[in-house]
């Protein structure tokens, strides 16, 4: 239900923002920014990365200061210096990356820093009874004795909307608060933003997921490169509308692929048992055969044992137990070059972490699977003509936009580091890709790139292992879809029969009786 | 505290205290003995559990101290020269030089403690660094100022030791030291008195109070804090200097309770038992306090042992070399990291600098 009958009563916005400015070494972050916000209203701002939508809210919060612009709460002009002010004026902000304190329980993370003492002693009880309270009237279903370790990521982010709320926050930011939630959670998140709006509660909701802000949203302010394109309303758009304003060109998001035609076996694992750096068992005896020309995709909410599968495959964690078979040839706990050379191409989860070395330049980045080859290497002393060379053709051809060459990869935007390390994986004789969260974090642009070239890829006979959190881009990429929870296969479907509600109860562990849940390839 | 390590902890207690008896039970009775060892066991644990405090208060915040070591003889050695100063210079009656001095040692290990914190918290030095460049400072300035003040001809002292002004008398805790045979664990001197009250004040205001609650939400996840509206540099300049003050106070205890004299590095490692006490204790005051007896217990025996020399069976011979019996609370230091009687849990951002 959009509320419409929100929108009219509310003629005087309770959060203004007028001509911010914001100029970081380099980059003008935020361009002459207008901003209005209604009571009651769920307000979305759209934009890829860059565009200037953390650094307006950051602002608004009071973590930066504007060069130049106003901001207006209730009719009134108001700095803000710090966070303490922000809330002072009633504006709460639910991070991305949650605030918690693990080790405390909900009501010690929500007193923490406006605590009630009585007698010196903390006033846990009434903390408690007052986050019970919140908890009901806007039904979050959150309980104030519970250790925050010990609550799924959806709940944790429900005790950062009570921590605003408890603070009297009645201007909710809520930052990408969908990148870590399975859809049932998504859902669940909306409902609670329509309660809180429906009691008069004002949201800024940052995204970049088009439907979720189409379905949510009761206006929407696309951001592109630090300046307003425009405001609309659901209504009024599209997908595909929005998705041009914020890129600013026509965007395909529909992947186009034609009919999967499987080929002969590349990627065996039979009865694969991996465990953590805590020593517990997150793979549980997991079999999957994967084929050539075929995109399979691996769903499934995070930390259910899909990272530990990845990095078993490419020979970066111990295999417990069964093997693990590239094209016939067992490379079960062979070390990462060896399965390499097999023509396996790994896109990990973490690019800056595992794909590249950051303070190298992107040459070198890119011969970091061949850089002892010829003719890189010829009797272990490098050929810089030939990694340069290299360097500049691969540059060139995957579109890597870089000032040179040689500029250290730590200088590349997101969406450019992924291309450097899509460059050198995919442009080696290859038979499989290995990729985990291709597109985590990346803008419009980026994905439809990199989703191209996976499915190029596979039209070349490529077989394409894709694990990823975004049921999007399972569902737009996979010809196979597997459900993983809890370190097992749960189920394996053809994508033209997944849809997405089903898949989103399996990601969480419902049982799900598919009328036929497994099936072969033929 | 878990029961596995509070029972390792019993255990130990039970088998040393044991072994004494075994040894002198023919000539005095096992209550006395076991009596004496618990009294002496409170009272050679009080650096250790002072320096297990002063760690969690630093720690708590999210500062590594391994300076604690440092911070101790410093103190150590300034408390008992300003009380020296005051008995024998200035001509003070003893016990308000006595005193003077342990106020002078807590003040020393707070200014420790500040330049702990500056360099860890505001230029972000490694925070190993930070507590190495503390102890080596403690142990040069000691050391130098020692030979310049008291060994050398026409320092204050003119070249000689001076007569000390005695060390902090015992106060009896009415009614319970005057029990038999048990009466002597309640005859303490202040500092071994006051270690145990900052067992219990710590575990409050860690657990109990605003100051705790913030002080842990540095510890853990500073970013947290500070988005909430706490001053994360605050907290973590207050905590390392209660901490260094608490590490002052437990230097005071080797010169002002302990003995009335001053050896250079006569601290000892105590301050590096203390972080292992600490750690063992899972950064919980508690906890921190019963692993400091258990080597308490381990020194205590070693000073019980000495009674009863004459009556150790030959089988038991090596009992007679008192360094083989001194060596026993490092050896149970490298047992308990080892991390076999149970892994603990350090705050997860120790050690890390905080930057904005």
């Amino acid at each position: 239900m959009k509320s419409e009958a929100s929108m009219e009563h509310s003629a005087e916005p309770v959060l203004q923002v007028k001509g911010i400015t914001k100029q970081f070494p380099g980059v003008l972050a935020n361009d002459h920014i207008d901003l209005d916000l209604r009571k009651g209203e769920i307000h979305a701002l759209l934009g890829e990365n860059g565009a200037g939508k953390s650094t307006l809210m950051n602002i608004i919060y009071g973590l930066y200061q504007p060069d130049e612009g106003e901001i207006w709460v209730n009719g009134r002009q108001v700095v803000m210096h710090s966070p303490n002010d922000a809330i002072k004026h009633g504006i709460g902000m639910v991070h991305q990356h949650f605030m918690l304190i693990p080790v405390f329980t909900v009501a010690e993370n929500i007193m923490l820093g406006s605590e009630t003492v009585k007698k010196g002693v903390l006033d846990r009880r009434g903390v408690a009874r007052r986050v019970r309270e919140l908890s009901h009237q806007y039904g979050l279903d959150v309980d104030p004795d519970a250790l925050v370790s010990d609550l799924p990521v959806g709940l944790q982010q429900r005790v950062e909307i009570v921590k605003a709320l408890y603070r009297q926050a009645d201007i909710l930011i809520l930052d990408e608060p969908t990148a870590v939630l399975t859809p049932q959670e998504a859902d669940d998140l909306f409902r609670i933003m329509r309660e809180l709006a429906a009691q008069g509660i004002s949201i800024i909701f940052i995204s970049h997921k088009l439907k979720e802000v189409l379905k949510i949203s009761d206006r929407i302010t696309v951001l592109r490169g630090g300046r307003v394109v425009g405001t609309t309303r659901p209504q009024e758009t599209d997908q595909a509308h929005l998705a041009a304003m914020m890129v600013g060109r026509e965007v395909i998001l529909q992947v186009e692929k034609s009919e999967a035609r499987p080929g002969d076996k590349v990627l065996e694992i039979q009865n694969l048992n991996v465990f953590d750096d805590r020593g517990v068992r997150v793979v549980n005896d997991l079999s999957l055969e994967l084929y050539a020309g075929e995109v399979l995709g691996i769903a499934g909410v995070q930390g259910n044992g899909q990272s530990e599968l990845v990095e078993a495959l490419t020979g970066l964690r111990h295999i417990h137990g069964g093997r693990v078979l590239i094209q016939g040839r067992d490379v079960t706990n062979k070390p990462p070059r060896a399965i390499t050379e097999v023509g396996t191409a790994h896109i990990p989860e973490d690019r800056q972490k595992f794909g590249l070395v950051l303070s190298y330049p992107v040459t070198d980045n890119l011969v970091l699977c061949t850089y002892y080859l010829s003719p890189f290497a010829r009797r272990g002393v490098l050929n810089f003509r030939a990694i340069d060379e290299n360097g500049r053709r691969l540059v060139e051809k995957f579109d890597v936009r870089t000032p040179s060459p040689y500029v250290v990869a730590s200088k590349l935007s997101g969406g450019n580091q992924q291309k450097v390390i899509v460059a050198r994986e995919l442009s080696r004789p290859i038979r499989l890709i290995i990729a985990n969260q291709p597109t985590r974090g990346l803008d419009v642009g980026s994905i439809e790139y990199i989703h191209r070239e996976v499915i190029d890829m596979r039209d070349q006979g490529c077989a394409v292992l894709l694990v990823s959190a975004e049921l999007d881009e399972i569902m737009a990429l996979s010809d196979r879809i597997a459900v993983m929870f809890g370190g097992r296969i749960v189920s394996i479907l053809p994508a033209a029969r997944a849809d997405r509600e089903t898949l989103g109860l399996m990601m969480a562990g419902v049982e799900v009786g598919h009328p036929e849940p497994v099936q072969a390839v033929t | 505290m878990d029961l596995r390590r509070f029972g390792f902890i019993l255990l130990i207690i039970v088998i040393l205290i044991g072994v004494v008896v075994l040894v002198g039970g023919k000539t005095v009775p096992a209550g006395t003995i076991i009596a004496s060892m618990l009294a002496t066991t409170i009272s050679v644990a009080t650096p250790l559990t002072l320096g297990a405090i002063s760690g969690i208060f630093c720690e708590r915040a999210g500062v590594v101290n391994i300076g604690i070591e440092g911070m101790m003889l410093a103190a150590a050695f300034f408390g008992w020269f300003a009380a020296i100063l005051c008995n024998s210079i200035w001509k003070m009656p003893a016990m308000p030089s006595l005193l003077i001095g342990v106020v002078i040692a807590i003040l020393t290990g707070g200014l420790m403690g500040l330049l702990h914190a500056v360099l860890s918290v505001t230029y972000k030095v490694d925070q190993i660094i930070g507590g190495t460049v503390i102890n080596i400072l403690a142990v040069g300035i000691t050391g130098f100022l020692n030979r310049q003040l008291f060994f050398e001809k026409g320092s204050i002292f003119g070249g000689q030791v001076p007569h000390a002004p005695g060390v902090l008398p015992r106060l009896p805790i009415p009614i319970l030291a005057d029990l038999p045979v048990v009466g002597v664990i309640f005859r303490q001197q202040p500092i071994a008195i006051l270690a145990v009250v900052a067992v219990a004040v710590t575990h409050f205001v860690l657990f109990f109070t605003r100051w705790g609650l913030r002080t842990r939400a540095v510890g853990e996840h500073p970013r947290a804090a500070d988005t909430v509206g706490i001053n994360v540099i605050r907290v973590r300049y207050a905590n390392v200097i209660i901490g260094g003050m608490v590490a002052g106070l437990a230097g005071a205890y080797f010169t002002l309770e302990s003995v009335p004299s001053f050896e250079p590095l006569m601290t000892n490692g105590r301050g590096f038992i203390s972080l292992a006490a600490m750690i063992f204790g899972n950064w919980s005051p508690v906890g921190a306090w019963m692993a400091a007896l258990v080597f308490g217990a381990a020194q205590a025996l070693q000073i019980n042992l000495q009674f009863f020399r004459q009556q150790i069976p030959p089988a038991w011979a090596f009992l007679q070399q008192a360094y083989v019996v001194g060596l026993i609370p490092y050896i149970l230091t490298m047992i308990i990291l080892t991390g076999i009687i149970g892994r603990t849990t350090p705050p997860a951002a120790d050690g890390v600098a905080y930057e904005k």
